[in-house]
């Protein structure tokens, strides 16, 4: 009743479909250049692990991992921490212009990362923050904060009030509530939150590009600049996909039934 | 809901503001500032009142013609990918397994191309696509298609499509799972006796319950295909020639190539304030569309957390209006 007939045979071919390009990327990786270059071959037949050594032992490489964990984890932990006490005071509260702020808050969600790149660049430069960690996780949180906004809002909206009643009660102090109370309540919820604020920032490429030049280059740019620089390395440019992958691979299973929530801005 | 008026709310939504204004509103007044001047370089700039936008919106300019060309291309982009993907995902929705592990082994698939870099899903379809040393162009044109999507411009297209459907679909398919399980079983059973059919049921059960979930999954197809930049640029790189150059793309280039800064604010002014239109059309429908879902709900109480009171959503089963 529920699904439709062929439904294994549908779901089996569309699940094909969107591993082969990935298997394709993983295949390459593990080729050498000559084997990619001279035949197609559907598996590596010399198998090697030159481009995963060569990625973890050249620092302009592996740096690009580091910088790009830097301001990932820096844009996570401010989102969260700004977007905690606003989601409380739109789920429980109402006040003036909270729906105007509420739209004003996805239109920046939704607000292209090209218009913001040039001015950002100017902006950063101006402050001094440009090719440090801070000017990316802070231009990250045009997007990121809207949407831990509204994931936790949904959270927060599933504990009771009579809870935060019993606790003022109880003689608890706003703050002492929040922390002692309210965060572990809603832990899974910041859990999910953060997931997402650090996939959005992690896949983003454009701000991240723009506003670092040497020293806090991210991976993203590391991978375009080399390639178009040193002709066609595609056996290290697999491999350095590949290792962009794993991270979201690897905590992909914990929020499995969260994440239509995530990218559905928590409406759903 | 019952959330009671207090003003001091707005010291919790404080930082918020104070963070999104510093990465919003600043930047946009320096776009808004460049967008009314011109520059010879040396930082003298001249006031140009209006001119770039004159310029931008009449198509027989050089930068206006770039602009409605780009503006074109997108949305017929954003059109095709909306026709493919949000299909394509109910029928994937619809397809899920009911239980067991296959349905969480599922999930994470799904999920899978979501998660990856936005450059690297341009680099795993460049990768896939070249008939040199990728098995899809290989393939073809083992099968003799003349396919290479960088000297030609309709195979440029099918794989910036192609790509998007890979990278997208999955996310319209988990949306439309989210909305599906949120059905009551007693609406199925209530459908079993009266004997509707497949489709019956499709239609009268399963798509006025996802509505509001589609609506969202198009809100954010529309708008994030819309401001496409990343995975076209790597892939084709705008080309072969502009053929597939997308509004970001076009933005970028005079922005950061050219620098052409009052042509770029003109341009990134006009794009913004599209976005913030259908952007606004949506959240009006949306947010509607929520207060009537609250009315129904609380006129048939007790429905949705006690399905075992059996039989009574029938009136479900008539086709609202509009849907069928």
């Amino acid at each position: 009743m529920h699904s439709i007939p062929g439904r294994r045979l549908i779901m089996g071919l569309f699940l094909v479909f969107l591993l082969l390009p990935i298997y394709w990327l993983v295949n390459m990786s593990f080729k050498t250049n000559s084997e990619i270059v001279s035949t197609m071959t559907l598996w590596p037949h010399t198998p090697t692990l030159q481009h995963y050594k060569r990625i973890f032992t050249d620092e302009s490489w592996y740096s690009g991992y580091i910088n790009s964990l830097e301001y990932v984890v820096l844009n996570t932990i401010i989102s969260i921490s700004v977007a905690l006490p606003a989601a409380y005071a739109f789920s429980r509260y109402r006040f003036l212009g909270d729906k105007h702020l509420f739209f004003w808050l996805l239109s920046n969600r939704m607000a292209p990362a090209a218009v913001y790149a040039l001015p950002f660049f100017n902006l950063y430069s101006a402050i001094g923050l440009f090719d440090t960690p801070w000017a990316v996780a802070l231009a990250h949180c045009i997007f990121n904060v809207p949407l831990a906004v509204w994931i936790l809002e949904g959270f927060v909206s599933g504990v009771p009030r009579e809870i935060d009643e019993t606790a003022f009660l109880d003689g608890y102090s706003f703050p002492r509530f929040f922390i002692k109370i309210l965060v572990p309540l809603i832990a899974s919820g910041i859990g999910v939150a953060a997931f997402f604020c650090f996939m959005f920032s992690w896949v983003e490429l454009l701000l991240a590009r723009t506003l670092t030049s040497v020293s806090a280059k991210p991976i993203a740019a590391i991978m375009t600049r080399t390639v178009s620089a040193a002709g066609m390395d595609w056996g290290l440019l697999a491999a350095a996909g590949v290792l962009t992958i794993i991270p979201g691979a690897l905590v992909i299973w914990f929020v499995r039934n969260y994440i239509a929530r995530g990218f559905a801005l928590g409406r759903v | 809901m019952d959330k009671t008026v207090n003003q001091k709310a707005w010291f919790l939504v404080l930082p918020v503001f104070l963070v999104v204004a510093f990465s919003a509103v600043l930047p946009l007044m320096t776009v808004v500032n460049y967008s009314m001047q011109d520059t010879f370089g040396n930082n003298q700039f001249f006031w140009n009142g209006v001119g770039w936008f004159k310029e931008l919106l009449d198509p027989s300019t050089d930068l206006g013609g770039r602009f409605l060309a780009s503006l074109g291309r997108n949305l017929f982009f954003s059109l095709v990918i909306l026709a493919i993907e949000v299909p394509l995902g109910i029928v994937v929705a619809l397809s899920m397994p009911r239980e067991g592990w296959t349905v969480a082994a599922c999930l994470v698939i799904l999920a899978l191309p979501l998660l990856i870099p936005w450059n690297v899903v341009g680099t795993i379809w460049q990768i896939f696509g070249r008939p040199d040393i990728g098995l899809l162009g290989y393939l073809l044109n083992a099968a003799g298609f003349d396919y290479n999507y960088v000297s030609n411009d309709i195979d440029a297209w099918v794989t910036v499509i192609v790509m998007d459907v890979w990278h997208w679909t999955s996310l319209v398919a988990l949306l439309c799972y989210a909305g599906l399980k949120s059905i009551p079983e007693a609406y199925y059973q209530a459908a079993q006796i009266d004997g509707a059919s497949r489709w019956a049921v499709f239609k009268a059960i399963q798509l006025p319950k996802m509505n509001r979930v589609l609506l969202i999954a198009v809100l954010l197809r529309f708008m994030d295909s819309f401001m496409i930049y990343t995975e076209p640029f790597v892939v084709t790189g705008g080309g072969p020639g502009n053929s597939t150059t997308f509004v970001s793309i076009e933005l970028v280039k005079i922005a950061l190539g050219q620098f052409d800064l009052g042509k770029a604010a003109a341009l990134s002014l006009v794009y913004n304030l599209i976005i913030l239109i259908v952007c606004w059309i949506f959240y009006t429908v949306m947010t509607n569309a929520g207060v009537e879902r609250k009315v129904q709900a609380s006129s048939e109480p007790a429905v949705e957390p006690k399905p075992s009171v059996a039989l009574k959503p029938v009136p479900a089963l008539e086709p609202k209006e509009g849907v069928a």
